[in-house]
């Protein structure tokens, strides 16, 4: 669990908190009409936290950093031959050593992503709150209107699928590594690809399907 | 006992075995020998079933390995301890961990009798005091120990070793061929050792099969070894300026 996403808390908390400063800035310096509301800061940064930044870029972060490590660790123990040892054991390797990373992950995953969106929103309320380019309240009012909880619903649908892609391509890169050191890392460098194309196929496959 | 039929096994077209048959006798260190790249490895993993023949029969006592499937062979498999060239040791796991690991897979045990059967096997190959070390704390003979420690943990009947001398320095791999050899003794069982160390060879080879590109060349034991006029199996016995000073003796 700890590998497959609580050791990656400190680095979504960065990268959440700073890109909601950044969206709130943004959207601030887009906003030129009087007659636009500043409390769409509000609403703009927690409709893209809520709908692509927490989900999917925080998805495909973790797929660099968590697929990598799930590969290049089966990969060790494939040309180690401590997957052979696991099957001379009589243990069914593959469903040792992949299927408890993907459950672990289907777990841990959507929790990471409810922490970013929190997060997210809070970097965007701390720049806010502090650049005197809106107020709080403006801010507050913006995060709560025209809230549609299916919204958390299809992130959360979006992460799942999300989670087993991270673990599994990894998984089967690392698992199928022949070869030594060098091919581990060429595993890693295709698991991550692989991946993250894959990750991005599926968000806009997902969105067309749940969204329109 | 092992018994091999007429084994072949190819690679996408390139074929490794040639028709191999061997018995492998219990109670025996039965050696396999043969230069790099002569398919030793690859026809014990085919033993084994890591590797799926392409023909040919592997029984064990009697028992058709080949057509059995996975839950069958699973019970063949818990009698099965095996050394591997590199260890094998499961990295993320300490020492006790990893001879623990097989008790824990197929045996009801108790957790204090699966930790003293765990003692037993680390002061049977000589390791005390290295329960909670992990593998990267270890020599390279120490792991050699934890991984016959691990592969008699089970009590097998059948026991193999890839070139269990390989990276040991002389003294270390004298003592790792004894201790294999007072093992296979011990407990009577089939011990199949693949080896390209003459030294090992002529210290535990009760029964020798050479291969040589893929074919089995000569059988025979340590004694016949030294005596055989067959041009091959003499470029590699006699391939150490030592051992060409033994034969001109």
């Amino acid at each position: 669990m700890v590998s497959l996403g609580l050791g990656s808390l400190g680095l979504i908390a960065i990268i959440s908190l700073f890109m909601g400063a950044v969206v709130t800035i943004q959207t601030v310096a887009a906003i030129d009409s009087p007659l636009i509301p500043l409390y769409t800061v509000g609403f703009a940064t927690r409709q893209s936290f809520i709908l692509e930044l927490a989900p999917t870029v925080m998805c495909l972060i973790l797929s660099g950093k968590i697929g990598s490590n799930i590969a290049s660790e089966i990969g060790t123990m494939r040309i180690s031959e401590q997957i052979d040892a696991l099957e001379i054991m009589g243990v069914n390797s593959a469903s040792y050593l992949i299927f408890p990373k993907i459950i672990a992950a289907l777990f841990t995953i959507p929790m990471i992503i409810i922490y970013s969106m929190f997060l997210g929103i809070l970097g965007g309320w701390i720049v806010g709150a502090y650049s005197n380019n809106l107020t709080i309240d403006e801010y507050l009012y913006g995060i709560r209107w025209n809230f549609n909880m299916f919204h958390i619903t299809y992130a959360m649908i979006k992460t799942l699928f999300f989670a087993f892609i991270i673990t599994s391509i990894p998984a089967y890169h690392g698992y199928f590594t022949r070869g030594g050191s060098l091919e581990i890392g060429v595993s890693s460098t295709k698991s991550v690809v692989y991946s993250s194309i894959s990750i991005l196929i599926i968000n806009y496959i997902l969105t067309q399907l749940l969204l329109i | 006992m092992i018994t091999v039929k007429n084994i072949n096994k190819s690679f996408s077209g390139n074929q490794i075995l040639h028709d191999i048959s061997i018995n492998f006798l219990r109670g025996k260190t039965n050696m396999i020998i043969g230069a790099s790249g002569s398919g030793k490895s690859v026809l014990t993993k085919c033993i084994v079933g890591l590797h799926e023949i392409d023909s040919g029969l592997i029984e064990y006592d009697g028992r058709d390995f080949t057509h059995m499937n996975f839950k069958e062979r699973k019970g063949i498999r818990a009698e099965i301890g095996m050394l591997f060239q590199g260890s094998a040791l499961f990295d993320s796991l300490t020492v006790e961990e990893n001879v623990r690991f097989p008790l824990e897979m197929h045996t009801d045990k108790s957790k204090e009798e699966i930790l003293d059967r765990v003692n037993f096997c680390l002061q049977r190959v000589n390791l005390e005091n290295v329960n909670h070390l992990h593998p990267s704390e270890l020599s390279g003979g120490m792991k050699k120990r934890v991984g016959i420690a691990r592969a008699i943990a089970l009590k097998p009947k059948y026991l193999f070793c890839d070139e269990p001398n390989s990276g040991l320095d002389p003294q270390t791999s004298i003592v790792i061929d004894n201790l294999i050899q007072e093992i296979t003794q011990e407990y009577d069982i089939t011990t199949i050792v693949i080896s390209h160390d003459m030294n090992s060879v002529m210290e535990a080879g009760d029964h020798i099969s050479f291969i040589y590109q893929g074919r089995k060349w000569w059988e025979g034991d340590r004694h016949e070894i030294l005596k055989t006029d067959n041009p091959e199996l003499c470029d590699f016995v006699y391939a150490s300026r030592i051992m060409q000073k033994f034969r001109k003796l």
